[in-house]
């Protein structure tokens, strides 16, 4: 997990660097509604931690413009901080750096897997992310698999079918 | 950081930030008419997504619409307000979101013409001087680039598929053709923030138009010739359809101000 050292950080006193490790522990406690295996760090949800004096300031940043699962994680983020004693947050949201997969952990990309969604494929420097790509099926692990829609069951996925087993499964798109 | 605007720059900016907000929202309501009514269930869901990402787009505006407008002022405006409580004289929205959808051929051709028109636009306009704009404008982007392959996949179906799906792509794009000019065409608002918000709309046309000319090639499609060009919606003057749009969306707010779900 990345830590950003912002300039409260650094000419704050030690003990809130420590913290401010606490509030990331309980950031990565809080889980995505629609993905739930994964935490908003796994998923890069979460950007920022910042101490204003006895205010805390969270950052956090869309997957998607339309992505409706925003306030309620923002919800979610101030009960999991207040049910550990944390009174004065305020949650922001940062469009830029525009969110991206090649944010996602590399945990949070075996969870996913673990899960029966197949995760990422190749980051998104990659020109060819949005040409054809192989894409290994979650469940048998073959590469034999196929396209059936480029919009899944949510916006950040796609529909994919495996041609060997057989099963339907989705994917992470890059983005 | 810009320097902060004077005051006519900043009503100047809070139209070009409603123009796209409004165009962002009007197309994403008409695709969002088809949920529960698209060919098949895969289709149904991608275009109600693509819904979904035109409409979070348009908050985005409207947000930063709304804090334009409310800055110095005593009354505060909400992006529900805005895109609420307006009237159809006050939408800036290119015309071709607001069309009604047609068929499956006519919503994919404005999609297509549309999506390819956001992609242009928004690849110049990550460089907008203005920050939240060009942030807005990033996050879009990559939203945007979906939209346009899985358009284009649409058009190069139906106009390479059967005889039936082809005339009326044919007849579709010959319909909304005329509606493509207002892309490039700017206007007071646009022109006069050109050096500090705005881009140079007219350059991104021969990009769309290859573009256009080249899905259209593998579809086995001809552009039309050229023709007279619509216009007036980015300036208030819409066809008689938004207001029956408007109507149905804004119904609710009009008839319990203050309404939340």
């Amino acid at each position: 997990m990345k830590i950003k050292m912002t300039e409260q950080t650094i000419n704050s006193k030690p003990a809130a660097l420590s913290e401010i490790r606490e509030v990331w522990n309980i950031l990565s406690s809080v889980n995505d509604p629609e993905i739930p295996v994964l935490s908003i760090v796994d998923l890069g949800i979460a950007r920022e931690v910042k101490f204003h004096g006895e205010m805390l300031e969270v950052i956090i940043t869309p997957t998607y413009s339309g992505c409706p699962a925003m306030d309620f994680i923002a919800v979610n983020i101030k009960q999991a901080l207040s049910e550990k004693g944390f009174k004065n947050i305020k949650i922001t949201h940062q469009l830029s750096p525009a969110w991206t997969t090649d944010w996602m952990t590399d945990e949070g990309k075996q969870k996913l897997k673990a899960f029966g969604i197949a995760p990422p494929v190749s980051k998104t420097f990659d020109k060819n992310y949005l040409e054809t790509i192989e894409v290994e099926c979650p469940h048998c692990h073959s590469l034999n698999t196929k396209l059936i829609s480029q919009f899944g069951s949510t916006a950040c996925k796609a529909l994919y079918q495996c041609n060997d087993c057989g099963e339907p499964f989705d994917y992470f798109k890059c983005h | 950081m810009y320097s902060k605007p004077t005051n006519n720059a900043k009503n100047e900016l809070a139209d070009y930030t409603l123009f796209l907000a409004d165009s962002s929202l009007l197309m994403g309501h008409r695709l969002g008419e088809w949920t529960g009514h698209g060919p098949v269930i895969e289709q149904d869901i991608a275009i109600t997504n693509i819904a979904l990402d035109l409409i979070g787009q348009a908050r985005n505006f409207y947000q930063y619409a709304a804090e334009l407008i409310s800055d110095g002022n005593e009354t505060k405006t909400t992006e529900d307000d805005l895109a609420y409580l307006r009237d159809a004289n006050e939408f800036k929205n290119l015309l071709i979101a607001e069309l009604p959808n047609g068929d499956w051929a006519f919503t994919i051709t404005k999609l297509f013409f549309f999506s390819t028109w956001q992609f242009y636009f928004y690849q110049k306009l990550i460089n907008s001087k203005d920050e939240q704009v060009a942030a807005i404008a990033e996050k879009s982007l990559k939203e945007v680039t979906y939209h346009v392959r899985w358009s284009s996949d649409w058009i190069i179906r139906l106009g390479d598929g059967t005889d039936e799906s082809k005339k009326r792509l044919e007849k579709a794009i010959a319909a909304i053709w005329p509606y493509t000019g207002e892309m490039f065409t700017p206007a007071a608002f646009e022109d006069n923030l050109k050096d500090s918000v705005s881009i140079d709309v007219s350059g991104i046309k021969d990009d769309w138009l290859e573009k256009v000319q080249s899905v259209f090639a593998e579809a086995t499609l001809s552009v039309p010739e050229k023709m007279w060009w619509q216009s007036g919606g980015k300036n208030g003057v819409h066809t008689e359809h938004l207001g029956y749009i408007l109507a149905e969306m804004q119904f609710m707010q009009r008839a319990y101000p203050g309404l939340e779900w």
